[in-house]
């Protein structure tokens, strides 16, 4: 169990990725001071590693993650956790636009609201978000779960594939090709054990389960070009 | 292709430090604009009668060493009235005592290179080519004073990099606007404006929008209301950050692919294109941050 | 031909050239399905290229390298800005992006390892990285488009440059496509979509709009990869000459352009023909933006877009670019629009399939349809046995040396001991459109449209 503290201030990010990249030697926990907005904060980490951000980070936060535990100790900017493979982020404050965008794996749990296309482009990730989301949010979102405990802006869901999505609150409007469906008691298990692993209290029965209406997988339906 | 910072104190206590506080913000957006500079201060104004002229003598002949005095000489001659004049290198405010246009007039006619930078009572604009850390020191923006302004860092997407592209640009007196995004439709937007009256500067896409803007408030729009017709009208991705004499307002176009932070405390709002150039402000730990909503309009008054 | 009817009355044939007989069967389709007509290859429209543009080989004023005994060098090292692994190349001629989904796996690992044998590079497509690709290709270049299909940061790890994508020629400003037949299990779990169905892919890149936010990208790239790769940044021709500048300031070790002579497996017909700028027209403009930057030797260009022989090569070379990218040519070599495939060692004849299609070699662009007669651009089980490795790399490996070959034997006659020497001043345009666009003065004279007479 060994902690090692990296002082972000004045000095460019690649000295802690260049440590996150190297042999960790039993390093166990990297602790981050003064992010203060920087950033490419901890990208491309490949152990299993937990990093402590103390404060603001930047854009691509823990970007394509893999193994590590991040947990960032204040906000994060642009496409936090984006292209994620494994490992967790969480994000104590708010999270700017594209959250986990396109991330395939892992946990991206975001404290605070999430903004605009919170998991677009999603592949198989889990996001779980207590506020709320910005418009936009999950749009061509493939596979993997968005869960929103607060409120959802326009065009949710908006060219989802195979991706679920739960959401708590109310849903501003609907993108194309989203529909709600009744949630199944494969739902209501598969939300409670996400929420448990998020640390987030809510009852999985007070959430929709939205999904793909799947009408605009072949081109035929395309003809009227509706949208 | 743009960073953006807007800064507003409301404690009078604050106010002269309103440059030192800044200057931070706007070389933390070096990155996202490494071509230009520029920033509008809004601060006490002038009187009644009066009105400042901001001039830039860069794209003239002498450029740095403009005879400025010989201008507010003649200006005194030409028009007999108060023509004082603040310099600073290739920049300068003109104090007149008399109605702007027609010394605007003179001045274009008489020296055509020199570039009028703004109008108005309350309001001074700079703007040059150079790395934000270059025009910061140029024109010492470390020592403004004021309640309020709008600054911005430029890496130019369509037009050239020369001075008067630079932002913010400005509409009648008072009034400025920096852009982060680029609009589709600027084009379309100047032919629209050109026959109602409406004059042009330069090719640039921001110019267009607050050239709109500019129009609509001719026509007696609310600025709430001509910002609505500029959703309508406008195409592209833009974040667009305002000043008036005694207000910053900004909105974001609805897919706000630009990004946008507001810090807020009891002594300030501070506006950024990116948090990092916030960190550095007082008790930024413990400010209010958000990001702004798409489509809305925020206004902060002084 | 003097045609006349049963009653030996002249038939009266007189062709319209706005409604000709290919725009009255594209009006006819559209009112039978009210859809568009998706379609894959680059432009057939006759555009101003470097067909108009000729050497002025060695005279008096000049002098030869002899073709065989003289060196001339054709090292092209790319991605010297940043990254400490700079990529090195045997010849300036490289293999452009495309997509494992529109491209079979054993096309994919043709490309490798007709690239190896003549030292150059492959690149990843839309599709994301194959283990035959990567195993076969010695140099491999990794795209990372808007869809960020099967993105990750393993493969990112083990490519050797990164090439961003903003565009295409086919397309600027359109996504990737790759309807549902050729959506087989592979490619479905590569791109993380259900199998069969049609893939929307995105215009935009999903976390970042704009060249400024491009910067932190790119840096997050760098990053991730300890700043050891090159870094490419991907274009379809259109506004170029900002385009390029802004891909420098973004950071940008490398730039590739596309032309809209630029191939694809599929995508709308009218995008294809309509949208973006010939080639010859994007290289003078990205040339002018690295001029202007003062970027010439520090960041490399690479030029893409109906690069077809070593002529072409010799001529973008001259026109400024440091490599180039080709696509369609290599399909054609692998046997796209032939009449015949080779399957256990012996020819077979496709005429039967291209006939299924609708269509005949040599007019062949149904690479949409994953049915290609000859095993290319298909998924099929079946269809794809068509394109054997070890006779598809065979014949891009001879392709490529042909070019490689040609491309030399003009930089001699021009006197170069080095493809890299070849300069604008080699060159002289036969048409206006070309003069103009290229910058080039016209043949025999010294003018160029638009500019004073003698000025360049």
């Amino acid at each position: 169990m060994s902690e090692i503290t990296v002082d972000l201030a004045g000095k460019p990010v690649r000295e802690v990725n260049r440590l996150l990249h190297a042999p960790l030697n039993g390093v166990t926990t990297v602790n981050v001071l003064n992010p203060d907005g920087a950033h490419n904060i901890a990208v491309g980490v490949n152990e299993a590693v937990k990093v402590e951000i103390h404060g603001n980070a930047g854009y691509y936060a823990g970007g394509m993650n893999k193994f590590a535990d991040i947990v960032i100790h204040g906000s994060a900017g642009t496409g936090v956790g984006e292209n994620m493979m494994s490992g967790s982020i969480r994000v104590k404050g708010f999270a700017s636009n594209a959250a986990g965008a396109s991330a395939h794996g892992g946990l991206l749990v975001i404290e605070g609201d999430a903004g605009l296309r919170c998991a677009v482009s999603l592949k198989g990730a889990d996001i779980v978000v207590d506020g709320n989301v910005g418009s936009f949010s999950a749009f061509m979102a493939q596979a993997g779960r968005l869960v929103v405990c607060g409120d959802a802006g326009d065009a949710l869901g908006d060219s989802l594939y195979e991706a679920v999505l739960y959401v708590k609150g109310k849903i501003k409007s609907l993108g194309a090709d989203a529909q709600e469906e009744p949630m199944t008691e494969a739902d209501f298990t598969g939300l409670a054990e996400l929420l448990a692993k998020a640390g987030l209290k809510h009852d999985p029965k007070s959430f929709k389960r939205i999904a793909s209406a799947r009408s605009l997988y072949h081109w035929n339906a395309d003809a009227d070009q509706e949208y | 292709m743009c960073g953006i910072v807007g800064l507003l104190v409301k404690k009078p206590e604050l106010r002269p430090q309103l440059g030192s506080l800044m200057v931070p913000m706007l070389i933390g957006m070096t990155e996202r604009g490494p071509d230009s500079a520029g920033l509008a201060v809004f601060g006490t104004p002038v009187h009644e009668a009066h009105r400042k002229i901001n001039l830039y003598s860069g794209m003239t002949e002498a450029g740095a060493d403009f005879n400025w005095h010989g201008l507010a000489h003649s200006i005194r001659d030409e028009f007999g009235t108060v023509a004082e004049i603040v310099t600073s290198g290739n920049h300068a405010i003109l104090t007149v005592g008399s109605a702007p246009a027609p010394i605007k007039h003179w001045i274009h006619e008489h020296h055509p290179k020199l570039h009028i930078l703004s109008t108005g009572r309350s309001m001074d604009l700079y703007k040059d080519i150079g790395t934000p850390t270059e025009v910061s020191d140029r024109y010492d923006f470390s020592h403004l004073q004021g309640t309020h302004l709008v600054g911005h860092t430029r890496m130019a997407t369509e037009s050239a990099v020369t001075p008067d592209r630079a932002h913010p640009f400005t509409a009648g007196e008072d009034f400025c606007l920096v852009h982060n995004g680029s609009l589709s439709n600027p084009n379309g937007i100047r032919r629209m404006l050109e026959p109602r009256g409406i004059h042009f500067d330069t090719d640039n896409d921001t110019e267009a929008a607050c050239r709109f803007l500019e129009w609509r408030l001719r026509e007696g729009d609310s600025l709430e209301n001509a910002l609505q017709k500029g959703f309508d009208e406008l195409d592209g991705f833009f974040t667009f950050l305002m000043g008036t004499k005694d207000e910053l307002a900004l909105i974001r176009d609805p897919f706000a692919c630009k990004p946008a932070v507001v810090a807020e405390t009891d002594d300030y709002v501070a506006i950024a294109s990116e948090f990092r150039s916030l960190a550095h402000l007082p008790d930024i730990k413990n400010a209010h941050v958000f990001e702004p909503a798409p489509e809305e309009m925020y206004v902060w008054r002084t | 031909m003097d045609p006349k009817n049963a009653q030996g009355k002249h038939l009266s044939l007189e062709a319209s050239a706005g409604y000709d007989r290919k725009t009255i069967d594209y009006i006819q389709n559209a009112a039978a399905h009210g859809l568009y007509e998706i379609r894959g290859l680059g432009a057939k429209r006759a555009l101003p290229h470097f067909d108009d543009l000729l050497f002025l080989g060695a005279s008096l004023s000049r002098y030869p390298l002899e073709g065989y005994r003289e060196r001339c060098v054709t090292k092209t090292i790319l991605g010297t800005r940043f990254a400490s692994k700079p990529v090195e190349l045997d010849i300036p001629i490289t293999i452009a992006g495309m997509s494992f989904g529109a491209l079979s796996a054993n096309v994919k690992e043709s490309l490798g390892r007709a690239a190896t044998a003549v030292g150059t590079s492959t690149t990843t497509g839309d599709g994301g990285m194959t283990n035959e690709e990567r195993e076969s290709s010695k140099i491999l270049v990794y795209q990372c488009l808007p869809s960020r299909y099967g993105f990750n940061p393993d493969d990112l790890r083990r490519a050797d440059a990164i090439e961003v994508v903003i565009g295409q020629g086919a397309k600027p400003g359109g996504g990737g496509m790759l309807l549902g037949q050729k959506i087989n299990p592979r490619v479905a779990k590569m791109r993380t979509l259900p199998e069969g169905v049609d893939q929307r892919s995105a215009s935009r890149h999903p976390d970042w709009t704009g060249p400024d936010d491009l910067t932190i990208k790119i840096q997050e790239l760098r990053e991730i990869t300890n700043w050891e790769k090159p870094i490419y940044v991907k274009v379809g021709a259109t506004r170029t000459f900002n385009d390029v500048k802004l891909a420098v300031h973004a950071g940008a070790d490398v730039v590739v352009v596309d032309g809209m002579q630029g191939g694809t497996a599929a995508t709308q017909t009218c995008f294809i023909e309509n949208v973006g700028i010939p080639t010859l027209a994007a290289v003078r403009q990205a040339v002018d933006a690295l001029e202007d930057l003062d970027m010439i030797g520090k960041v490399q260009l690479i030029v893409s877009g109906g690069i077809r022989s070593g002529a072409d090569v010799a001529k973008a070379l001259a026109m400024g670019a440091d490599a180039v990218a080709i696509g369609q040519g290599i399909l054609f070599a692998l046997g796209c629009n032939s009449e015949t495939y080779v399957q256990g060692g012996e020819h077979h004849s496709a005429l039967a399939d291209y006939e299924k299609l609708g269509t005949a070699p040599g007019f062949c662009h149904n690479c949409h349809t994953g049915k290609c007669p000859v095993g290319v651009t298909t998924q099929d089980p079946i269809l794809e046995k068509r394109l054997e490795p070890d006779v598809g790399s065979k014949r891009v490996r001879n392709y490529l040396k042909t070019v490689n070959m040609e491309l030399t034997t003009i930089a001699r006659a021009c006197g170069k001991q080095n493809v890299h020497h070849l300069e604008r001043e080699d060159l002289v345009a036969l048409t206006v459109e070309a003069a103009a666009m290229a910058r080039i003065p016209l043949a025999g004279t010294q003018w160029i449209p638009g500019q004073e007479y003698g000025q360049r």
